[in-house]
């Protein structure tokens, strides 16, 4: 992973809580991870381990009472200059010329991204006239290319229609539309297939590595689906509780696993090879709400590698181990 | 779209027809008639009525035919644009309505203007910052103008705009103006006493249209599609006045249906209390005197209002939500 180019986003130490009545929640807790120009990051881990909060604390959309409290978000701009997303004002200027401008976000649900009471070409024109300097003529002319461009039918009807007239995966397809029509250099996809049928999954995926080849976009893909990781991504990062558990190369995570919970999830996956009528091994337990975190290792209660007095004694840091590859587990230490 | 039309306007057309028999049962559902209250009154003042004059004015008024033959003779009547006579003002009930009508469209509008521009622009600060300090102020002064009956604020009003200001509050003209024709000085004087009306009936409406738009707008602002607006790099402005105000503003349209008749009836002790020349306490006198032509029109006015306003904010409601325009959920 770690190359001589700059990465295109670094996180740092990310750290994103929700101050609430009953106690604060850290959703994200010390997260940290490079996206590489032009390549495919997925971001796997169970529902609830702060992918989805990673992913707005990015673009800074963190809703109340959610708030960054640590930690770096640094982009790398056009020129070569690293801003710190952290260090902007959410709501100001340039934050908001880098959302939708050089950032775009594709989201989980097609059905309800797209507000019911405009056409599409409304939001999708809105994105175009925000960023770039161009006639509202200009704009729908580009809308229409936008919509073209990721396989939408008749595009020149389509932008005057709106989101409930259109199918699940076309609806995501003008979403995705939406996200690129300004040219981002980076498109946060937070579980864009979640929501749909398996064939329009494929097609949905098929669409996004076809663009990110055509524009050398770099893409950071969540999802909890190892199967869309193993096809998509070309770097890893496994989230447990709003930590790094490992990072690495696709090839790297998929044959060599390192840490026990990158293993147990992939020995949870069934295989063509596997025995038949044999209960598949999954992972004991279930993620722990992030207000009861256990100490340590917050993965210990449901390791077959817990090693007692060391895992629930101290917390392990994301260390390195071999080429590219990183890891937060005491076995590597 | 247009079966959609033609459906509501058939309904609209039956629901009239319904009202105007409704009505018409209503007001002959106490025991007598209007002679009967007539002699009642007759007799309070000292003159007495035989029962020959009483049945020659019962047949002069056509009260002693069967209920029916009444009833299709009022509506008859009805469809030809004549009201018939306000029995207890021996002038036709067109003349007696006419003007009050006209003040009392005037007052409400005034009201629902009002109730609106406060309410909408609070309950939207309620909801993008709910519970900061001010949405508790809001919540509070809300629940207050809710809970104090029209009347009795428009008494503490009148009270306060008298003792304190000198002002001369009650009715909707200076002494001057009252019997004078219409002119420019008149409506002046007429937009000089509309806002104490139309706050006081106004109050208890904003109180419940702040609470409606908080929590419609909170329901919106936690939809995913105000993420994406934000996420297109939006100013914050724009993204709540945009989207998610826009959306919660639908159900509003469908309430200018019966915000007018609910002014209209929710009005009369506050009228009489405020002697506003609107169509409520006439309502009430008319109904008192049992006199069903000028009960009746009004009770079917109303009904009529309510069912026009109900087209009209359905036709609205299609203009402005697309949902609905393709028939879908």
């Amino acid at each position: 992973m770690q190359t001589s180019t700059k990465p295109l986003l670094s996180v740092r130490n990310l750290r994103t809580s929700f101050f609430q009545d009953e106690g604060t929640t850290k959703a994200v807790d010390g997260a940290s991870f490079d996206v590489s120009p032009g390549k495919t990051l997925g971001i796997v881990g169970e529902s609830g381990c702060g992918k989805s909060v990673t992913a707005q604390s990015i673009l800074r959309i963190v809703d109340r009472p959610g708030r960054i409290v640590g930690g770096e978000i640094l982009l790398t701009r056009e020129d070569g200059s690293q801003t710190d997303l952290v260090k902007l004002e959410a709501s100001g200027a340039e934050m908001r010329s880098i959302r939708g401008g050089d950032i775009g976000l594709v989201f989980q649900e097609p059905m309800t991204s797209f507000s019911p009471v405009h056409t599409i070409g409304a939001q999708l024109v809105e994105a175009v006239l925000l960023h770039n300097e161009v006639t509202p003529k200009e704009a729908r002319r580009r809308g229409i290319e936008a919509l073209r461009s990721v396989g939408i039918p008749k595009p020149e009807r389509r932008i005057d229609e709106y989101s409930f007239e259109l199918s699940g995966g076309l609806r995501q397809r003008a979403m995705i539309a939406v996200a690129l029509s300004c040219d981002p250099r980076l498109l946060i996809a937070d579980e864009p297939t979640t929501a749909l049928d398996v064939t329009t999954q494929a097609q949905i995926l098929d669409l996004l590595r076809k663009i990110q080849q055509e524009r050398g976009m770099a893409v950071m893909l969540i999802t909890h689906n190892l199967g869309v990781i193993a096809e998509m991504a070309d770097d890893v990062v496994v989230m447990y509780l709003g930590r790094v558990v490992e990072q690495g190369s696709v090839d790297d995570i998929f044959h060599d696993p390192k840490h026990p919970y990158t293993k147990a999830l992939l020995q949870s996956i069934p295989s063509i090879d596997s025995a038949p009528r044999v209960k598949l091994p999954t992972i004991s337990g279930s993620i722990p709400h992030p207000f009861n975190r256990p100490p340590g290792c917050p993965f210990h209660p449901r390791c077959a590698a817990f090693i007692p007095g060391r895992c629930d004694a101290a917390e392990p840091a994301l260390k390195a181990v071999g080429d590219g590859r990183q890891v937060s587990c005491f076995l590597y230490e | 779209m247009l079966a959609y039309i033609v459906r509501r306007l058939l309904l609209a057309v039956m629901t009239v027809w319904a009202i105007s028999v409704l009505s018409f049962m209503i007001i002959h559902l106490p025991p007598g008639d209007y002679v009967t209250s007539y002699i009642a009154s007759m007799s309070a003042s000292g003159s007495a009525v035989s029962e020959g004059e009483a049945q020659a004015l019962r047949q002069q008024l056509g009260l002693d035919q069967p209920i029916t033959i009444q009833y299709l003779k009022w509506m008859g009547l009805m469809l030809q644009g004549n009201f018939g006579m306000a029995m207890e003002w021996g002038r036709p009930v067109s003349d007696v309505i006419g003007d009050r009508l006209t003040l009392t469209m005037v007052i409400s509008v005034a009201a629902i203007i009002f109730t609106w521009g406060i309410a909408l622009p609070i309950g939207i600060y309620s909801a993008v910052y709910p519970y900061s300090f001010l949405d508790y102020v809001f919540t509070f002064i809300g629940f207050i103008g809710l809970a104090i009956p029209g009347f009795l604020l428009a008494l503490v009003v009148m009270y306060v705009g008298f003792a304190w200001f000198g002002a001369n509050v009650g009715g909707l003209f200076s002494p001057d103006f009252a019997e004078a024709p219409w002119s420019l000085e008149k409506i002046w004087d007429l937009t000089k006493h509309l806002p104490i009306p139309a706050i006081v009936l106004g109050v208890a409406g904003t109180a419940q249209l702040i609470r409606i738009m908080r929590s419609n707008l909170l329901d919106e602002l936690r939809k995913p599609y105000v993420m994406t607006a934000r996420a297109r790099g939006l100013s914050e402005y724009r993204v709540v006045m945009r989207y998610p105000v826009r959306v919660a503003l639908n159900p509003f349209v469908s309430t200018i249906g019966y915000l007018l008749p609910y002014v209209v009836s929710g009005s009369i002790i506050v009228s009489l209390v405020l002697s506003l020349p609107t169509v409520g306490p006439l309502l009430l006198k008319a109904l008192i005197a049992q006199d069903m032509f000028l009960a009746g029109t009004i009770i079917l006015l109303l009904g009529v209002m309510t069912v026009i306003g109900t087209f009209i904010s359905d036709l609205l409601l299609m203009w402005v939500d697309p949902r609905i325009r393709f028939g879908r959920e």
